[in-house]
């Protein structure tokens, strides 16, 4: 390969000749062109830039590059260009790239706006979502009262399905997470219980724990991050590719078709799921008590029973049906929300997990203050 | 239906009036002071280079999108000052092929047809069955019915989409970009059914299209977008525009940028090819 090299000759009619010569590529050493921008900024500016390639040999993208960085110095310092110099292909090409056969228009909105415009429009953003936040459950609210009068539009083939994918294809995962949280609960009782012989109380510890709050909360945030993300990446997708459009067309809300079964599915699951969930995480803490604390089966289990309020079980049961709302508003938001292109899906499914997450943390300190303010 | 009857096959009678609308995007304006009217059985071509509003302006003829100004009439309904429950009886009237086909994708092909015959009309199962299998054999596609979309390449959902946009038997399509993604003869094949559909049922298209054998062959009426302009700078018979315009921009949009050899003052935006 011929290195490549850049011969700059004035002519004494004001043409700044520049001979280009050996392989300008992409990825090899290109030869000092500073001289010439150097050249251009002289106060005696040259009147016009010629070429002269008769030395050139291969070429590509690199070339150009150079070639339009010095053509756009040019048109700035008012010198012309003679390109016929070159060869017929860079001609073409730099043609093709050039400013004045680009869309016109396209400039305009490239400045960055002062600073006060973009607190105000990040302002008036967040009150938009907001604003979306409330119609969206104003809209899902409508559709509930039209299914109880038996007139919402929805395929119940849509509500089975659905149901079985929030409900019965979970049971693994919950199964795991429950059983391992009544464990770790279990554990950290047992290790400031035994310092008072106290051991038996881990049954109420776990008990209450988990059927109070943890069951529900672990469900809903497995949930959240299974379901919701799901009903976002599937709604989504919908909105990508038109589906949304193509029911309402239709004459067919989409809030009605496509939300109201997924809302409905999730919260009818979710307080299945959580009393699930309470059972797993007691089974957890029965394996701690049996197998470390030596705690008989039928002890755990008696001292389980007299622990637990009927109350207690309510709450939890009140939690979950919560959450389910919550996650089931954020996954189906975030989807309905959601631009219409394929990185958009992911940040929608990303966005409901976020939102249900924290929602559900922000109910549950609601609803435990509530509670003790109560007295319940 | 009714109207069908009644209305002589030489009245112009207007179904779609747009008056003085104003396309945008935010504070964007694309297009300023649209007008057109869109007769009874008209094939309507909406022309225009990529990124000139096409498609936005179809969203605002079929519903979909309230434009920034103006109005649009259906007969002497002003569909978007109307009550919700009119629009929703105009929108009934309506057909729509959306540019990716858009069927639902939890759906088979004959769940996708059969949902909007189940929604609109009281007919028994064994009846919108045999009204599916026949909508998607006159698209090609008799036999796919237990379909999912994913099943299918781009342009058999596109057709299915078109089976569908006709299931009511409506009196307007809307096709955004039809004989996009389809082979050259499936494109002449739904040419023949747009032009079909036109002259059997009187129904109305409105085509949102840029392929040029096709706008020839099928428009019998048409608007060019020029969003440089913000304006419609042709309107009319798609031939008799280029026999007709002086507007370098149409000419080479309707010619491949070849522009019409007697009219010489027109500038190309490309060398001309040597003849090989």
């Amino acid at each position: 390969m011929n290195q490549c090299e850049i011969v700059i000759e004035k002519l004494p009619d004001g043409t700044l000749r520049l001979g280009l010569a050996g392989d300008w590529k992409l990825g090899s050493p290109l030869p000092a062109t500073h001289g010439v921008y150097a050249e251009l900024a002289q106060a005696r500016q040259p009147q016009r830039v010629a070429f002269e390639t008769s030395g050139l040999g291969e070429w590509d993208s690199g070339l150009l590059v150079f070639l339009a960085r010095l053509f756009e110095q040019c048109r700035g310092a008012g010198v012309s260009v003679d390109q016929s110099g070159l060869p017929e292909g860079v001609q073409k090409l730099m043609n093709l790239a050039a400013p004045e056969n680009q869309r016109s228009g396209v400039g305009q909105q490239a400045a960055r706006p002062a600073f006060l415009v973009r607190v105000a429009d990040a302002t008036l953003h967040q009150v938009k979502g907001v604003q979306e936040m409330l119609a969206f459950i104003g809209e899902v609210t409508l559709a509930f009262s039209r299914m109880l009068v038996g007139k919402a539009n929805f395929r119940r083939l849509d509500l089975i399905i659905t149901i079985q994918e929030t409900g019965a294809q979970a049971l693994p995962i919950v199964s795991l997470i429950s059983l391992l949280i009544g464990m770790i609960l279990a554990f950290v009782a047992a290790i400031q219980l035994r310092l008072f012989g106290a051991q038996i109380y881990v049954a109420n510890v776990v008990g209450i724990g988990m059927v109070r709050v943890m069951g529900a909360i672990m469900t809903g945030i497995i949930m959240s991050g299974r379901t919701g993300a799901a009903f976002a990446a599937q709604l989504g997708t919908m909105q990508v590719n038109e589906e949304l459009d193509a029911l309402e067309t239709l004459g067919l809300s989409p809030v009605e078709f496509l939300v109201l079964p997924r809302m409905l599915a999730l919260m009818l699951m979710m307080p299945l799921l959580s009393v699930y969930a309470d059972l797993m995480g007691i089974l957890g803490g029965m394996i701690v008590g049996v197998g470390m604390l030596h705690l008989g089966v039928v002890e755990y289990v008696n001292q389980s029973r007299e622990a637990l309020r009927l109350t207690d079980f309510l709450i939890g049961l009140f939690h979950s049906f919560v959450f389910g709302i919550l996650v089931a508003v954020a996954g189906c938001l975030r989807g309905l929300q959601c631009e219409r292109s394929a990185s958009a899906v992911g940040g929608a499914a990303t966005s409901a997990v976020v939102t249900g997450i924290v929602s559900i943390v922000v109910a549950t300190a609601f609803i435990t203050f509530s509670c003790q303010v109560l007295g319940i | 239906m009714n109207q069908r009857v009644l209305a002589s096959p030489s009245a112009q009678e207007p179904i779609i009036t747009v008056q003085g609308l104003e396309l945008s995007y935010g504070s964007f304006v694309l297009l300023r002071e649209v007008n057109f009217t869109i007769h009874r059985g008209d094939i309507f071509i909406i022309m225009g280079g990529s990124g000139s509003g096409k498609s936005t302006l179809l969203r605002h003829l079929f519903g979909l999108r309230p434009p920034a100004r103006g109005q649009v009439f259906y007969g002497d309904l002003s569909y978007w000052e109307a009550d919700p429950e009119q629009q929703e009886r105009v929108k009934r009237r309506f057909g729509v092929l959306f540019q990716g086909g858009a069927l639902w994708s939890s759906m088979t092909l004959a769940e996708n047809i059969a949902l909007p015959l189940e929604q609109y009309t009281a007919l028994p199962a064994g009846e919108i069955r045999e009204l599916v299998s026949y909508k998607l054999a006159l698209v090609g596609l008799g036999g796919f019915e237990e379909y999912y979309p994913a099943q299918l390449s781009g342009g058999m959902r596109k057709r299915a989409g078109i089976a569908r946009a006709m299931a009511l038997d409506p009196d307007l399509l809307f096709f955004d970009e039809p004989s996009s993604g389809l082979d050259p003869v499936s494109a002449r094949l739904l040419d023949d059914l747009i032009i079909d559909l036109s002259e059997s049922l009187r129904t109305t298209v409105v085509v949102v299209s840029h392929e040029l054998a096709s706008i020839f062959a099928i428009g019998s009426n048409s608007i060019f977008l020029d969003p440089e302009a913000q304006a419609v700078t042709a309107a009319g018979d798609p031939g008799r525009i280029l026999s007709e315009t002086q507007d370098p921009k149409v000419i080479n949009f309707l010619t491949r940028g070849e522009g019409v050899r007697e009219r010489p003052g027109v500038p190309l935006p490309f060398r001309e090819r040597s003849s090989k």
